[in-house]
């Protein structure tokens, strides 16, 4: 296998191009939003402000009504501390778990390292919805059920990969020498692989994030996600979706604030990676 | 056909069985954890103990759960899935019914789906840095990463409220002709389709891309092939693998998109029978249900293995 080029010279972790500085400006802006979102929302989220029910937009409803004339701009506000926040937290917990794991098996090698690898290969082969839905179905809808279970769907992926990168890194020459130097497994792991999968790894991250985006948010827009009085925006999607037919501005904002911050995390995350596929 | 391969596939085919094998223990285990049981559930308000006791020992649940889940397993097996909690139904008979419409509907999404995404990617690989492999990357990752729901409401939006071509629900009662069958299915699979053909033509352009930047490429060049004949007959035939991966991978990728589709067209599939189970927590037909979902998604990595292995000329002519 070729040594990705991320081995051989050091670049910075963050190369500032345009497209990845636009991405975190859009990832930044959530991330205020999530944070402040029930202190600037215009209106109570839960309250009826409008006798129109799928308002368009308008000065005072900048994103329009919704099925009972709440103020949408308020709703996505408060919602974006559901889809946000929880994806975050799963995404931590999926991403760290795994890597941690992936490195371990990696560098201690031999029966543990097929056996984990076996056993999570068994829990990739079940498709994250699928997982959800048989997880939903036995326990019912909860927020720690939906963090849980995002978690462990996408936990056996990040180990997949920083597995398969830190094997290719600790066959180099320097892991090599550490190891007759007689370092430790955990000084190997942290000191001499780690730093050098930290890029992809964190690419990786980002990618469980929009995962966990939309699993849940996928599952909220089949009522199983997050449970009403709460909303996040996959709820908004669907509780407005009455809406379509007039072409409702309720049922396309909060599919579209999905969107963005998706989008927006992709966008950093493919220039983190740095320009693959440009120049041989 | 030789030996090695042989055992080759033999251990892939092993593999898939064995895994099969612990996802069956893994849903089962996830739908048993819970101490609230079937009895409990279809008595409801009827619940006293000695009813309970008494269904209990009918269902067979004051056994132990591995006695239980080797039952479980054999009646599966044998393609007796129990009766459903809500309507009573046989739940081979309900998956029966609603199993071809999800089939046609992948099998139709994979037809138009699988050649779009192949010549895309192999264009894109070809004049990769280009205005088109830019633009393609950016449509890409943009459709990978919006929620299916997006796709699904800006299809409703588009073609059936704004130019009022196809109705917003999939009808599959009164298909007789190929013009309705269109009609009924054009939204469903368009939606899958845009969910697919970008990952698929990402990562067909990643395979292709992979094996020009290898040696025997660059030797190519300084012989002096042209673009064309590098990428199609030097680099294409070394990504057959990786490619046949990346289209059954991205296959699977249906089964989560088809959840989502259903249920947005009220289609009469296999994954809104799943949903419905899923909202009545109808523990039994939701244990079928993704026994079949994880046993397609198996058999399709499966196949991607499969390719792999039997593109690989070292393993073909040892």
């Amino acid at each position: 296998m070729n040594m990705p080029a991320s081995l051989r010279m050091r670049r910075p972790l963050f190369p500032a191009t345009p497209l990845a500085l636009i991405g975190a400006a859009i990832v930044g802006f959530w991330i205020i939003v999530t944070l402040a979102g029930p202190s600037i929302a215009p209106y109570d989220p839960g309250a009826i402000v409008d006798p129109d029910v799928f308002g368009s937009i308008s000065a005072q409803f900048p994103l329009g009504t919704d099925y009972l004339g709440r103020d949408m701009l308020s709703r996505v506000l408060v919602g974006a501390r559901y889809t946000v926040a929880l994806a975050l937290a799963a995404a931590v917990l999926a991403s760290t778990t795994g890597t941690l794991l992936g490195l371990f098996a990696a560098v201690r090698g031999g029966w543990v390292d097929a056996s984990m690898s076996r056993a999570l290969d068994a829990l990739i082969s079940i498709p994250s919805k699928m997982f959800a839905l048989m997880m939903v179905a036995s326990f019912g809808s909860s927020v720690p059920l939906l963090v849980l279970t995002a978690a462990l769907s996408f936990m056996p992926g990040a180990y997949r990969i920083a597995r398969a990168l830190a094997v290719n890194v600790q066959a180099l020459d320097f892991v090599q020498a550490a190891r007759s130097r007689g370092e430790g497994l955990r000084y190997i792991a942290c000191v001499e692989v780690l730093p050098n999968i930290i890029r992809p790894v964190l690419a990786d991250f980002g990618l469980r994030f929009v995962f966990t985006v939309l699993l849940l948010s996928g599952l909220s827009f089949l009522s199983l996600g997050v449970q009403p009085p709460d909303a996040d925006w996959g709820s908004l999607v669907r509780e407005n979706i009455g809406g379509l037919a007039e072409g409702a501005p309720a049922v396309l904002m909060p599919a579209l604030a999905i969107a963005t911050l998706t989008i927006g995390v992709n966008l950093l995350i493919d220039n983190l990676r740095g320009r693959r596929g440009k120049g041989m | 056909m030789n030996k090695t391969m042989a055992k080759l596939l033999v251990s892939r085919i092993a593999m898939a069985v064995l895994t099969l094998f612990i996802v069956s223990i893994v849903v089962f285990a996830i739908t048993n954890l819970l101490p609230g049981d079937a009895a409990e559930e279809s008595l409801g308000q009827a619940a006293t103990p000695e009813t309970v006791a008494a269904l209990r020992a009918q269902f067979g649940l004051d056994q132990p759960a591995p006695v239980r889940y080797a039952r479980w397993l054999t009646h599966i097996v044998q393609g007796d899935a129990g009766v459903s909690l809500v309507s009573g139904q046989a739940i081979t008979e309900l998956i029966g019914k609603r199993l071809p419409n999800s089939l046609v509907l992948a099998g139709a999404t994979a037809l138009v789906s699988v050649p779009l995404a192949l010549t895309l990617g192999i264009l894109s690989a070809m004049y990769r840095g280009s205005l088109f492999d830019r633009g393609m990357n950016m449509l890409a990752v943009s459709l990978v990463s919006v929620p299916e729901f997006l796709i699904a409401t800006l299809a409703v939006l588009l073609f059936a409220v704004k130019l009022r071509w196809l109705s917003a629900l999939s009808h599959t009662a009164d298909i007789a002709t190929l013009g309705q069958f269109l009609r009924a299915y054009a939204m469903p699979v368009f939606t899958l389709c845009c969910v697919i053909v970008a990952q698929m033509a990402r990562m067909t352009r990643a395979a292709v891309i992979d094996q020009l930047r290898a040696p025997y490429v660059e030797m190519a060049r300084l012989k002096g092939a042209g673009p064309v004949r590098i990428v199609l007959s030097h680099a294409l035939p070394n990504a057959v693998g990786p490619i046949a991966n990346a289209v059954a991978l991205s296959l699977s990728y249906l089964l989560g998109g088809v959840l989502i589709v259903e249920s947005i067209f009220n289609y009469p599939g296999i994954a809104n029978l799943m949903i419905d189970a899923v909202t009545t927590r109808d523990i039994p037909l939701v244990q079928a249900c993704s026994l079949i979902f994880c046993s397609a998604y198996l058999l399709l990595v499966m196949l991607a293995d499969i390719c792999a292995i039997a593109s690989n000329p070292r393993l073909r002519n040892p």
